[in-house]
């Protein structure tokens, strides 16, 4: 097999993505999308910020005509970072550059591991020739195309206010221009290499949203899903978001585990199931979170990895219990609490709160946790949920209970809802609006209050207009997640009197987990990212090989096997005629059956045409004697002459044809005798004589 | 190998379904039914003849539950938590979620109404239950290294599953109950196209052939509105789980479309609770109603209110359900000697009642009035209304997943005596699959498909996918072919390749055995 990591991601919004060659199939899995890459653009303008926009594209033009007397000096400075170097523009987005080398038309499937890994998608499945199956869990693709159309109605509102675009390629994308930028903001647009820019794309259109998701293949966990009959797919959940999955593929030449991003704590979404994982022949280690926990590394020592002489093979009852010892857990439950905590104390003193929070898990989690404290202290203040898709989205969520945690499955069976909000909803505490301006929201909004709506990059969407209301109130309070560079994010805010509360959610296997990990599944390859080796060191002593890889890089599995099982039916086993050869310990026998692929396995099943016994060419090992040969088959009856054959065919030695008392074709060569009759009983006459011959042999 | 089958209940009979499966070491038992007509010993299945010391976890390798109704999961308490079955039980997650409502529901009315000594107690439902594992439909599970199981959708009722079982390279399906028609709230049953050794079928209606089910549905509707616009009021006896929100759904619907405005009242707390179930597990729903979720959830009815017992005299039309099902007690009784005696009322009754209920003898016209009790003064007037649509399959049903399926052997259970024979003649003589319908304790032996494990070299399986240019030269006289069939695809879309697969067996004594093709055997010799 072959594995190319196109990229290896960042964070809990953008995971990895690769192309792996299994068993001469294609796939592609996960088609991300940078949304943090948003940050470039500045959000939509303010009536005052438009008149000034109005004016820099009138002077814009003034400097073109002033471009040819002084451009040489132009290019050498480098603007000053504020929030004017922000691209007026309606932003574009950027997608994974490595992709754009590949032909789309050849990836044969692609592999969705999570609602995030799917927001790039409609950008491929909307090229021509593009004819990839694609498999995705049931819930990370309705989650998915929720976030997908509601990302496309909050770019709306940009779209909107920019007009259509006049041309493919949009000025801010030109050399110069990008050389021109802060270098911060160019390295999100070009890169840290400098060239990564031919990844933007203008975003697709709901249209191509609904295209896209009919053409999934879903799929529920632990469902055999077969490609073609050579390869069967499994989702198997990796605990860090609802639908989020992932993958072993088992084709005839063996099986591989995909690890992405994977967490042994869920509060919301249906456990790691690491078990499944077991012992396949590679596993691509894929979970990247660990390199945006590097600072935690720093921080303290309490997140070093303790280095061994050697890995031991581990038992999954010793995992487990490694497992239940470690504290993550009540640490997660205790950010949370501390989280809304903030946000209770932020109302209590008269200021909004405003959470444009992404992931599921922890809006969830935020939602029940402030409404339970809410009702404790008994505060008349609404919650709101700004989005187009949210009303959805709860109506979903409250749908799944097979996708969810043991703890909200528990609920089910107990008969209770599995999300508390559904009472809140109905006792009109929370408010579930579709947007900013939406008249329910204009009749009835009240402050403070709390409001949770998107999106996180806070360059598009409700948080936008919110956070320009509430910037300047230092009773108000922002809380974060996931936001790389806070400063830059809240460069056109500037200057901010609200609190902001940052907080980072752990996401990933996390990195003392890994080894343990690894050991516990017993694979016979590992192959682990270039980027983890200095937080991982492998010991020499380990029961399983470890390969890096790198991004951008094709790396190379040579798969030690160059057959594949089959499956020989018993009754087809049966009838077969075996020779033994008198010096070696060794038995051949003829078979010939229907060759077919099923569930990854090659399957032979008894040929029962009966047209198909014409054909039987026998194989033989020696050089026959061609005089004998004639002679030893006019003594069984059969008449047979010789043909004259050319130089050419040089691997041929003879060729004999028969014609009394049946038609047969005895073809000598240096390395073989094939013998082709249309009666069973002529061939083995045939073959009889020509065996007695090589009779020594 | 063989496949040997111990049918413990439902053999020529419907009632305390059971079937134990052994497949080279693994035993596994489809079905822990009880029988509702039975009160003495043989209400459960005989446990005793899968171990004789009663040691069943090491008797069997699991229990596999089909659905909640209490034919197929009555007994599973009573062999847990009093046999002490603790080994590993499987279902869906509407099973497990439903099932212990219908437990306890039975268990009340066996103690409350006929003063029967419990079999079973709240607390064992409640541990029994904790014991299950719940699993999502497709999804593949490895119950231990050599058994893998697997639920498919069936109809029927909500959360029912058809389970696929494969030990080693045998394969078989046991279907539970099953509807090959969507109705108001549920799908068809649907499954791959497997290689079976053996499919076990249900067969309660092994011989009728039904019509369009709307049409059925609208003589219901009907009956129902000309009922209530005469002023009359409608009981419908029924469980709380399955029938009750099927009709209710259709009787919303129906009032939303004719404007009614005529109350409909469900009679116990159970169907409310049970609404709220059915409202989480929608997604195992019909595609129409999982569709219209997020707008409208069709199971919170618009239309349906509660119903106190002191309604029963208020004057005015009503629709009213009540529990429980066939008149065979407890309110829907009560309320039936109200209502019986106003030819202007009617009830409705499900197309099959069991013998000695109330139920069945008004069907059949032998209701007299001392079987409504001692205070009984009044003649039943009311008009009667038979349901013509049942959650199971048909006769059509059954052949067209046998056909479907064509698996080596078919086996008939959950249904009449009579019935079976006509059907396993028909399965025999159309589909040319030997068929059986073993009674109670009979035991079935087949044998099962197994396949001899070898290695083959690549080049062997390219030239049976690639056309061998010398192959064809030789063989001038023929058309090889060679079928490579898909098999997740209809029999219309198999791809026909036109070739077939021929190579050299050969088999080292000290090392496993490898095809090979035939240019390769020289090199394999040579190496020796
Ligand atoms: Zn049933």
């Amino acid at each position: 097999m072959k594995i190319t990591c196109l990229s290896k991601g960042g964070g809990f919004h953008l995971p990895p993505c690769h192309m792996l060659n299994f068993c001469g199939i294609r796939i592609l899995i996960d088609c991300p999308l940078d949304l943090s890459a948003l940050i470039a653009f500045s959000p939509i303008p303010t009536a005052f910020d438009a008149l000034r926009f109005e004016e820099s594209n009138n002077t814009e033009a003034n400097d073109l005509l002033d471009s040819n007397v002084g451009s040489e000096k132009r290019q050498k400075i480098e603007k000053n970072l504020d929030a004017e170097s922000l691209i007026f523009e309606e932003p574009w987005y950027k997608t994974v550059k490595n992709l754009h080398l590949w032909n789309t038309s050849f990836i044969d499937v692609v592999l969705i591991s999570s609602p995030m890994g799917i927001l790039g998608l409609p950008f491929i499945t909307r090229m021509k020739g593009f004819s990839a199956k694609v498999y995705v869990t049931e819930a990370s693709a309705r989650l998915g195309q929720l976030m997908m159309e509601d990302l496309v109605s909050m770019h709306a509102e940009l779209r909107h206010f920019y007009g259509p675009e006049t041309s493919d390629f949009p000025p801010w994308l030109r050399q110069e221009e990008l050389e021109m930028l802060p270098s911060v903001l160019r390295e999100i647009i070009c890169g840290r290499e400098g060239v990564e820019s031919g990844g933007w794309m203008p975003l697709y259109s709901a249209a191509d949203v609904k295209n896209c998701i009919l053409k999934v293949h879903t799929v529920k966990y632990a469902e055999e899903a077969c490609y073609n009959g050579t390869l069967v797919i499994k989702a198997l959940s990796s605990g860090v978001e609802i639908g989020s999955c992932n993958w072993v593929l088992n084709g005839p030449k063996g099986d591989i585990a995909y690890l992405s991003s994977s967490s042994f704590i869920s509060a919301h979404a249906m456990s790691f199931d690491y078990r499944s994982l077991h012992g396949t022949n590679v596993l691509v280690y894929s979970d990247f979170s660990s390199l945006c926990d590097t600072q935690d590394i720093e921080d303290g020592d309490n997140y070093s990895v303790p280095t061994a002489d050697k890995l031991l093979p581990m038992s999954f009852q010793d995992f487990d219990e490694f497992n239940l010892n470690s504290d993550e857990n009540l640490e997660e439950r205790e950010k949370l609490i501390f989280i809304s905590s903030c946000a209770i104390e932020c109302v209590n003193g008269g200021g909004s709160v405003l959470i444009p929070v992404n992931r599921l898990g922890t809006i969830l989690q935020l939602l029940e946790e402030i409404a339970t404290s809410l009702d404790a202290s008994a505060l008349k203040i609404p919650v709101y949920i700004i989005s187009s898709v949210a009303e959805e989205l709860l109506a979903f969520l409250n749908i799944i209970p097979e996708w969810l945690c043991k703890q909200r499955q528990e609920r089910l069976f107990a008969g209770e809802l599995l999300f508390a909000y559904v009472k809140l909803l109905k006792e009109k505490r929370i408010h579930v609006v579709p947007a900013i301006h939406a008249h329910k929201l204009l009749m009835n909004s009240q402050e403070p209050c709390i409001v949770f709506c998107g999106h996180w990059s806070l360059r598009i969407g409700p948080a936008v207009h919110l956070l320009r209301r509430w910037c300047g109130d230092p009773k108000s309070l922002l809380i974060l997640e996931d936001v790389l560079n806070p400063e830059l994010a809240l460069l056109p805010f500037q200057p901010i009197a609200m609190k902001v509360l940052q907080c980072v959610c752990s996401s990933g296997i996390g990195l003392r987990k890994v080894q343990p990990l690894l050991q516990t599944l017993q694979p016979k390859t590992v192959l682990f990212p270039e980027d983890l080796r200095l937080q991982i060191n492998f010991p020499i002593e380990k029961p399983f090989s470890v390969l890096h890889y790198t991004e951008a890089e094709t790396l190379k599995v040579s798969c030690q096997k160059n057959s594949s099982e089959l499956k020989i039916a018993k009754d087809l086993a049966s009838h077969l005629y075996r020779i033994t050869f008198k010096n070696q310990q060794i038995q051949i026998c003829r078979l010939k059956g229907e060759l077919f692929m099923e569930n990854a396995r090659y399957h032979l099943l008894p040929d029962n045409d009966p047209k198909h016994s014409l054909s039987r060419p026998l194989v033989h090992c020696s050089l026959p004697d061609s005089e004998k040969l004639l002679a030893a088959l006019s003594k069984v009856g059969i008449n047979a002459s010789l043909e004259p054959i050319s130089e050419t065919e040089s691997q041929t030695v003879c060729i004999l044809h028969t014609h009394d008392p049946c038609k047969a074709l005895i073809e000598i060569g240096t390395t073989s005798t094939v013998i082709t009759t249309a009666g069973q009983n002529v061939a083995s006459l045939i073959y009889k004589v020509v065996d007695n011959i090589f009779g020594g042999v | 190998m063989a496949i040997e089958t111990l049918v413990l209940g439902a053999g020529q009979e419907v009632g305390k379904s059971c079937v134990v499966v052994t497949i080279n070491g693994k035993r596994i038992m489809f079905d822990c039914g009880m029988h509702m007509g039975e009160t003495d010993h043989r209400r459960y299945p005989d446990f005793r003849r899968i171990s004789h010391s009663g040691d069943f976890n090491n008797a069997l390798s699991c229990v596999i539950i089909t659905h909640f109704h209490l034919d197929h999961v009555g007994a599973l308490p009573y062999f847990t938590e009093v046999c002490g079955y603790s080994g590993p039980i499987y279902m869906t997650y509407p099973t497990k979620a439903l099932s212990p409502l219908m437990l306890e529901d039975y268990r009340k009315v066996m103690v409350d109404r006929r003063g029967e000594e419990e079999q079973f107690t709240s607390d064992h439902i409640v541990e029994c239950m904790k014991k299950v594992i719940a699993l999502d439909l497709r999804q593949t599970v490895q119950v231990d290294e050599d058994l893998q199981i697997r639920p498919y959708y069936a109809g029927h009722v909500i959360g029912a599953a058809m389970f696929y079982a494969k030990v080693g390279d045998a394969e078989i399906v046991y279907t539970g109950d099953y509807n090959m028609t969507p109705d108001r709230h549920l799908g068809a049953a649907q499954i791959d196209r497997l290689r079976l050794d053996l499919l076990i079928t249900e067969s309660t209606y092994a011989t009728t052939i039904r019509d369009s089910r709307y049409a059925r549905e609208r003589e219901f509707l009907k009956a129902v509105h000309k009922c209530v616009s005469g002023g009359g009021k409608v009981l419908i006896p029924t469980f709380a789980l399955g029938r009750a929100q099927e009709l209710c759904i259709l009787l919303d619907d129906y009032w939303e479309r004719m404007n009614l405005k005529v109350p409909i009242y469900f009679s116990s707390g159970l169907t409310i609770q049970a609404n709220m179930y059915y409202k989480m597990l929608i997604s195992w729903t019909s595609q129409k109603i999982k569709d219209t979720y997020s707008t409208h959830n069709a199971f919170d009815f618009k239309n349906v209110h509660n119903f106190e017992r002191s309604m029963i005299d208020s004057p005015g039309p009503c629709v009213l359900f009540a529990t429980p099902g066939m008149l065979s007690g407890g309110f829907s009784l009560e309320v039936f000697k109200h209502w019986g005696p106003s030819e202007k009322n009617l009830v409705t009754l499900p197309g099959y009642c069991v013998a000695g209920t109330v139920g069945h003898k008004l069907m059949s016209g032998k209701l007299t009035k001392s079987d409504l009790g001692p205070d009984s003064e009044k003649d039943i007037r009311c008009q009667v209304h038979q349901l013509a649509f049942s959650p199971h399959t048909d006769y059509k049903g059954i052949m067209d997943l046998v056909k479907f399926l064509s698996p080596k052997h078919v086996m008939l259970v959950h249904g009449e005596k009579p019935k079976m024979i006509s059907l396993k003649e028909k399965i025999h003589s159309e589909l040319g699959i030997p068929c059986y319908y073993p009674a109670n304790n009979e035991t079935v032996c087949i044998p099962s498909t197994h396949y001899e494990n070898v290695e083959t070299s690549d080049s062997f399986v390219r030239s049976c996918s690639n056309p061998n240019f010398k192959f064809q030269k030789c063989s001038s006289v023929d058309t090889c072919n060679s079928t490579s069939t898909d098999r997740n695809l209809m029999p219309e879309l198999q791809v026909k390749d036109e070739r077939v697969a021929e190579g050299i067996l050969v088999v080292d004594r000290n090392k496993k055995a490898k095809i090979v093709h035939k240019d390769e055997l020289l090199l394999k010799l040579g190496e020796k």
